[in-house]
């Protein structure tokens, strides 16, 4: 299954809810697409929302980087919520566990966005 | 990529096959993955003329499976670390690190021309 992405705003925050997966070929692009689409238009909050995301390869790995990394150059922010079982563990396999900000409820990742 | 996932399915129907749970059925398909992509993308440089071999084997204590490209063949030993700090915001550079990190022995073999990882997953003791 490819990746689909649902935009919705909170609270002054853009989420992405993404459902499934994100490799190279499937899925990568279109986040890619979605993350650079957004910081050109000057969004400084945003939220990838992975609990549909059951699988990420190095090429998602290697986007997700991205995001955060273009995001920061612009002075935008990106942050993770709801990671799958499968995508934490190659998170942490990798230490880019130790990079994002990562939260379990959407709730406290919006707040820490003020 | 067709290929890729039709690698990738055949990993999960072995690995299940010889009876590895979800976790570890996942660690092996994924690397399988990767090494299948590296094969296709950076060995062959995705030559419709070169061909990637792949092969499962069940030895009752461990499953081996090797991919094999056509390609000029890499030196393992030079790839850079992705968790040292100056590549960890790197957006590349971290199949082969996964590959290493879900398997219990990953072998590299140069071919002249091409390049065969062989990748092996120690299989649990059944109970008695």
């Amino acid at each position: 299954m490819a990746l689909s992405i649902a935009t919705r705003q909170l609270d002054g925050v853009t989420i992405l809810d993404l459902s499934g997966r994100i490799t190279l070929g499937e899925g990568s692009v279109q986040l890619r697409d979605a993350i650079r689409d957004l910081i050109s238009k000057g969004v400084k909050n945003v939220l990838l929302s992975l609990g549909d995301v059951n699988y990420i390869d190095s090429s998602g790995l290697g986007e997700l980087v991205s995001a955060f990394t273009t995001a920061k150059n612009q002075g935008a922010e990106v942050k993770l919520l709801n990671l799958t079982k499968k995508v934490k563990d190659v998170l942490q396999v990798t230490k880019l566990y130790t990079v994002f900000d990562i939260f379990d409820d959407e709730a406290s990742a919006i707040a820490s966005f003020k | 990529m067709d290929s890729v996932a039709e690698v990738e399915a055949a990993a999960e129907n072995f690995t299940h096959a010889a009876g590895m749970d979800e976790d570890e059925s996942f660690r092996v398909a994924m690397a399988v993955r990767e090494a299948t992509v590296n094969a296709v993308l950076h060995g062959n440089g995705y030559d419709p003329n070169k061909q990637v071999s792949v092969s499962f084997e069940n030895n009752g204590k461990a499953i081996v499976i090797t991919i094999a490209d056509q390609g000029e063949g890499l030196d393992p030993d030079k790839l850079p670390d992705p968790l040292a700090p100056e590549n960890l915001l790197r957006g590349t550079g971290r199949g082969i690190f996964l590959i290493r990190s879900f398997l219990d022995e990953v072998h590299f073999r140069q071919l002249h021309p091409g390049t065969e990882l062989t990748l092996i997953k120690n299989l649990k003791a059944a109970a008695s």
